[in-house]
């Protein structure tokens, strides 16, 4: 049922009744509970319901070109498959091909294709001033990038790892984010900084980083993470497109996946989360690698009987408390499962954001597994176990439904 | 997955070393090795219709053997280049035996100097730019009074430094992007900014372009070209550079300047900046206002070097250390190092060596770590406004005349600009949540929300000026 909300062409969502989504499922509830309400981010007037949803479908209108799709296998049978970083690849040539004044720069992007191959074979087919290989220093370079993005262009900056974007804080934090506004909207800055994050295989702790909980709280960026082929792609595409800095937060495990995708052209909406298993038991809220992790503990949970709604969270930033709302309103109890610490992370936010819009719609405390607070280790072993296993959510999934 | 994964490493690996097969060695220095490349330069394996960047390295036009013609044995050849050896331990100096010359046109009397080369200036501009910087004096003055008297919150003067600010704007074209620290409003004046445009600003009233969300003198006007004052130190430099490359890539007729202090080449996005501008060899200049003053820290505990122009070469940047109190040299070198950066697509450094004469701002009382007499002697006998008159009178072009009636019309003006600014209303409120993103998500119209609640039930509380 949920997944019509998502999928779908504009038409389906203007006309869309709020008031019908509610699961008759809450028996133990008084009676009394207003009717009224039942949807979006708590406290909202019904004026900001209406606008969100003849937000949403503006958007859709405005690309009503392209068909969204909430599954993300090819339900036609043509597509074709390709590897997560190929998608990115030609999710990026695509917006190449179509606006000249997008552009790439980074270390190593150029004729070496990116140390991820992301932007393979641009260099040679678009040229060298719009595929930048650039000195090491990533504040430099960023800060390159906002200057162009203000005079015209709209650069896509890669950070070879986004643990180096920490040397980048001082240009995405007080000119990328701020300069929208302190120049009083005269000034817009449509940058797109991606790069690979998370926890890999053995690669230290400097380059393990979950950058997404330190750049949460700058305002005026919004943060997307990417998951699978189909979303990579469409979520690039978006956040190129997008007039404010997106930060588009990939994987380093998780560029080899494979996957079908439409033959058609697509985006994704940069702020709407994924429903990738609709259920009724329990939701369960991840994005990025852990969503696998989760989907793995969702086989063993469904043999033993239980039902979990599983959402890719997709917009870390502004969370999509729609989709996350209705769903915490049908089964009243919550899991976050996210790779970043414990301490400030993603996981904390959505746990407040929740807590504070939803806390009536709840039957059990909101819980969250996150990877300790310590740096990754190299040893492999020790490093399996700052991140959340599977079996670790099977156990609390089980907690949460005693 | 995991497999997945190893067996694509392995086919990544295999394409680098595809990749750099028929290449003596296998970095990526190689690029710059014209004469290691077997297949020829890169730019013509190339669609030739392609710009490429490599074309003229300049590490390939040193000339670095002398006048050795048996080569094999007397060169080293590493990557970056061929090179002489030396069997003598020498150090290279950590200064020359001279500091660098400074070009100046007028004396300290404004006599020009007689073998003095310049580019010649119009009686329009010439007045033009005299006019401006009394204007800019003048507005200075009565902003930092009008702050001392508690009608604005902040203010920063630029005494001293008029001449670099007009005269610098007046060699530029106006489609020149300007990234400025916060010293240089003198080049929006020039542009077309007008006092009442600089009060709303100030005041941060419903009028001002930045709508009242930043401090005063953080200036910004997207159609005179010039970027919102950042107040971080330095970090417009990379913003410049790349401004620059955008401008190169639409083959502008335009370049990019960035003005910063010296306490700013301090910072590291200015080496970074001057380092990528010089390898992507982008029209940008880069001007330092060397006012001897970063607030309480003197050039002497900023940097050893040779001030701020030696370290041009470090990047492979042509630089000039020009006098910043000459509006004639300072016109001249800016008009020069514009030429150049837009033709041969190329950075520029220019020092110019001034004196900061006020404090270094409404926050500061710089008598408490410099003396009075000598922030007194800069304000009087190195003047660039006296300066600069003396030549333009002794073209017949001003008088005392000429002068009262300016400084009587800009004061008159000024005061007006002050009083329509302070009673001009503020911005309204939903202006606090506007422009974060390009359209306001669910989070800030909820914030709004909220504190329109608060203020409902709490008038008293909250500033009475502001509309709702």
């Amino acid at each position: 049922m949920a997944a019509r909300i998502h999928g779908g062409a504009a038409t389906a969502l203007s006309t869309f009744n709020p008031k019908k989504l509610v699961a008759p499922s809450r028996t133990n509830l008084p009676a009394a509970r207003s009717s009224k309400r039942c949807i979006v981010a708590g406290g909202g007037s019904d004026a900001s319901k209406k606008s969100l949803s003849v937000r949403h479908s503006q958007k859709l209108i405005a690309n009503a070109a392209v068909a969204t799709k909430a599954e993300t296998s090819a339900t036609t049978g043509t597509g074709h498959e390709l590897l997560l970083f190929e998608a990115l690849q030609e999710g990026l040539e695509e917006e190449m091909d179509r606006d000249p004044h997008v552009c790439v720069m980074g270390e190593d992007v150029g004729h070496y294709g990116g140390s991820y191959k992301v932007t393979k074979g641009l260099a040679d087919k678009f040229g060298d001033l719009r595929v930048l290989d650039t000195p090491i220093c990533e504040n430099a370079f960023t800060g390159m990038g906002i200057g162009a993005a203000m005079t015209g262009l709209r650069p896509v900056i890669e950070g070879m790892n986004m643990g180096f974007l920490l040397l980048a804080f001082n240009q995405i934090s007080n000119n990328c984010g701020m300069l929208h506004y302190t120049s009083g909207g005269q000034f817009t800055i449509p940058v797109v900084i991606r790069g690979p994050g998370g926890v890999g295989r053995q690669l230290g702790a400097e380059h393990s980083q979950r950058l997404e909980s330190y750049f949460q709280s700058i305002p005026g960026i919004q943060m997307v993470a990417c998951s699978t082929p189909y979303n990579a792609k469409g979520l690039m595409k978006a956040a190129i497109r997008s007039e404010n800095p997106v930060i588009l937060f990939e994987h380093v495990l998780l560029y080899n996946l494979k996957e079908k995708i439409p033959d058609e052209e697509y985006i994704c909406n940069l702020e709407e989360a994924e429903m990738v298993r609709p259920g009724e038991h329990i939701t369960i809220l991840t994005y990025s690698r852990m969503r696998y992790h989760v989907m793995q503990a969702a086989k063993t949970l469904v043999n033993k009987g239980y039902d979990p709604e599983v959402i890719d969270i997709r917009s870390l930033k502004p969370f999509d408390l729609y989709t996350i709302g209705n769903s915490v309103k049908k089964t009243h109890r919550v899991l976050i499962v996210e790779e970043c610490m414990r301490t400030g992370g993603i996981g904390a936010s959505l746990t407040a954001a929740i807590n504070e819009n939803f806390h009536d719609y709840l039957d059990a405390p909101v819980m969250c597994l996150s990877s300790q607070d310590v740096p990754t280790p190299y040893a492999g072993t020790l490093e399996e176990w700052t991140v959340v296993q599977p079996a670790q959510i099977v156990t609390a999934v089980e907690q949460l439904c005693q | 997955m995991a497999q997945h994964l190893k067996s694509s490493s392995k086919s990544i690996l295999l394409n680098i070393l595809r990749h750099n097969i028929g290449f003596s060695s296998p970095s990526h220095a190689s690029r710059h090795l014209r004469h290691n490349l077997p297949h020829g330069p890169l730019s013509t394996r190339l669609a030739p219709n392609l710009i490429t960047r490599y074309c003229n390295t300049m590490v390939d036009t040193l000339s670095s053997i002398g006048s050795h013609e048996d080569t094999n044995s007397q060169v080293m050849d590493f990557p970056g280049g061929k090179l002489a050896f030396t069997p003598e331990i020498h150090f290279i100096s950590e200064s020359n035996e001279e500091r660098v010359p400074c070009y100046r046109v007028l004396d300290d009397n404004g006599q020009q100097l007689t073998n003095s080369r310049f580019i010649p200036v119009s009686k329009e501009i010439a007045v033009k730019m005299y006019s401006d910087m009394v204007t800019l004096q003048m507005m200075d003055n009565i902003f930092y009074e009008a702050q001392r008297q508690g009608r604005l919150s902040f203010y920063a003067t630029a005494f001293g430094e008029e001449a670099i600010n007009i005269a610098s704007a007046a060699a530029l074209s106006p489609d020149d992007v300007i990234f400025p620290q916060y010293r240089e409003p003198g080049v929006l004046l020039w542009r077309g900014f007008t006092l009442q445009e600089f009060a709303n600003q100030c005041f941060g009233n419903k009028s001002d372009y930045g709508k009242g969300r930043q401090m005063p003198v953080h200036y910004g006007s997207n159609k005179l070209n010039y970027f919102t004052v950042s107040a971080t130190i330095a970090t417009q430099l990379p913003n410049a550079v790349g401004a620059a490359y955008s401008l190169k890539m639409d083959e502008k007729d335009a370049c990019a300047v960035t003005f910063f202090g010296d306490g700013g080449s301090s910072e590291g996005d200015f080496h970074a900046a001057l380092n990528f501008a010089a390898v992507m060899e982008a029209p940008v200049l880069f001007i330092c206002r060397n006012n001897g003053w970063a607030i309480s820290t003197p050039t002497s505990d900023q940097f050893r070097s040779d001030g701020v122009v030696v370290k041009g070469r470090a990047y492979g940047i042509r630089s000039i250390r020009v006098d910043g109190n000459d509006a004639l040299a300072m016109y001249s070198a800016v008009h020069e190092a514009r030429e150049m950066a837009i033709r041969e697509h190329r950075p520029i450094l220019i020092e110019a060596l001034t004196y900061r004469v006020g404090h270094h701002s409404t926050s500061d009382d710089s008598t408490r770590y410099r003396s009075a007499d000598e922030i007194e002697w800069w304000n009087k006998a190195r003047n660039p406004l006296s300066r600069f008159r003396t030549w333009v009178e002794s073209n017949g072009w001003w008088s005392d005349e000429a002068e009262s009636d300016l400084r009587s019309k800009i004061k008159k003006e000024m005061l007006e600009a002050i009083r329509v600014a302070e009673k001009t209303e503020k911005p309204n409120l939903n202006h606090m949540f506007s422009d974060v993103y390009d359209v306001p998500p669910l989070n800030l119209r909820e914030q709004e929300l909220l504190v329109r609640q608060a203020i409902k039930s709490h008038p008293q509380d909250y500033p009475s000026d502001v509309p709702l």
